[in-house]
């Protein structure tokens, strides 16, 4: 192993980590913010409501995410519309494509997690609510969503994790991310563990980061489902 | 239709179900060896299981697949120079689903070993009483009976691989995503190609899961449903 290559291409490496989760965040703070409406659309029992955001996740998930970036990222610039409409200055900027195809995709698990996570909402909790007078909007945002966001935690770490993993395709469409950096390196000195080792490395230690931070936040915030320790700190004494 | 393209890119599909379909079947070979290996008595063995499964969930899939099929050749190369064997060159396809299959052995190994579980222990014990050996206890008793448990997670991981088969396309291998660069270029028409490239993925998962949740039937027969 070549430590004078890694020290040299350390400043690149930083680079890339930063793209990874500058892409990472942007992605994840809309498709949350997406996710949470369309979830609650998921679980109408209207039909006109809920049909069409299972035919959304159901194609997003269905299909592969370097397809979908593809089409947004080389796909669209095939209609002359598209290239004289105003959308062109951010259609043809890789980072803004990258987002978009990452936020869609990711909004389309997000969705079907949240709208699991609704689903299983005991029914005494809407019972408590609805009897407390909340109806609507109220009901959701003081009672359903925030019962449900945090009950769908567990499985929304997997996502995040999911989607930092998929950043890497990002790599296919000019960002120099932190896949890109190794596969240029790699390129230079034909040396795969200063390259994809390293890359590995970084990956790894920013998986088990998200996953430390989830734990932490599951700590905190699913305190009121944990079991209840049994051993109960010793009983006053009764006289 | 497509230009005429139709056939290269249905050429492609062909490809791309061979490396899918390969890779599983590698992938079940990992998944039940880790699966063994999780649930044997051996620390050695439950350990090497445990990094495997470990290593493969921090990763990326693209980043793994560069790294094992760069490493992969330069290895083997060394090894060839040590031995005397000359060069040795990893067909692409090889190279492509031994990394699928790697991969995603790692996520059945998780699966397979749930699905042990959940069988009742008392099965592999009566199997034993009758004087089965342990192999025979395995083979005949607990892996029909995972089965059932198994399916939903493996029908995940399946749909999860068809996808990632795209991937293959960035190491060189001429699959369907592969084939719909090379036909764009020519065209100059990428959002066809891209797009008929997404409905044959979305065809080939739709089919996939219609399939598996027959399956899931067949061998659920018996099984009471809980009603609420």
């Amino acid at each position: 192993m070549d430590w004078q290559i890694v020290i040299d291409s350390l400043p690149l490496y930083v680079g890339g980590i930063r793209t990874t989760l500058v892409l990472l965040a942007i992605s994840l703070g809309s498709s949350f913010l997406l996710a949470v409406p369309l979830a609650v659309a998921r679980v109408s029992p209207r039909p006109w409501i809920s049909r069409p955001v299972w035919l959304y996740t159901y194609v997003l998930r269905g299909t592969p995410l370097l397809v979908q970036l593809f089409i947004i990222y080389h796909g669209l610039a095939q209609f002359e519309a598209v290239r004289d409409s105003a959308a062109w200055v951010l259609l043809k900027n890789a980072w803004f494509c990258a987002w978009l195809a990452f936020t869609l995709n990711s909004t389309a698990y997000t969705t079907e997690i949240f709208a699991g996570a609704l689903k299983a909402t005991p029914v005494g909790e809407i019972e408590a609510a609805r009897a407390y007078g909340l109806g609507g909007f109220k009901l959701y945002s003081r009672v359903l969503l925030p019962s449900a966001l945090r009950r769908a935690l567990p499985q929304y770490s997997n996502e995040v994790v999911g989607l930092m993993h998929a950043t890497a395709i990002a790599s296919t469409v000019t960002l120099v991310d932190i896949t890109r950096v190794a596969r240029d390196v790699n390129a230079t000195h034909l040396l795969v563990t200063e390259s994809f080792g390293v890359a590995a490395v970084i990956y790894f230690v920013l998986t088990f980061s998200l996953v430390g931070i989830f734990k932490w936040l599951e700590h905190r915030l699913l305190r009121h489902l944990r079991p209840q320790s049994t051993t109960t700190a010793a009983a006053p004494a009764r006289a | 239709m497509l230009y005429g393209y139709l056939p290269a890119l249905l050429e492609g599909l062909v490809l791309t179900l061979q490396v899918s379909a390969t890779s599983l079947a590698i992938a079940c070979v990992f998944g039940l060896l880790g699966a063994t290996a999780k649930l044997s008595g051996s620390r050695v063995a439950r350990w090497t299981a445990e990094v495997y499964t470990t290593a493969i969930r921090g990763l990326p899939e693209l980043v793994l697949m560069l790294l094992i099929f760069y490493g992969g050749q330069i290895g083997l190369n060394k090894l060839a120079d040590a031995q005397g064997w000359g060069y040795i060159d990893i067909p692409p396809f090889a190279a492509g689903v031994l990394t699928v299959g790697f991969i995603f052995g790692a996520y059945l190994t998780e699966t397979f070993r749930g699905a042990i579980l959940a069988v009742p222990k008392g099965q592999a014990e009566a199997g034993l009483a009758f004087a089965l050996t342990p192999t025979q206890v395995m083979r005949r008793i607990v892996l029909p009976q995972m089965v059932r448990h198994a399916i939903p997670g493996f029908a995940n991981n399946w749909l999860i691989m068809i996808k990632a088969s795209a991937l293959v396309s960035l190491i060189g291998l001429d699959d369907m995503v592969h084939r719909a660069g090379l036909a764009a270029a020519t065209t100059r028409a990428p959002f066809t190609f891209y797009m008929a490239v997404a409905l044959i993925y979305l065809t080939l998962t739709s089919v996939s899961i219609f399939v598996l949740s027959r399956v899931e039937l067949r061998y659920s027969l018996g099984v009471r449903k809980v009603q609420f």
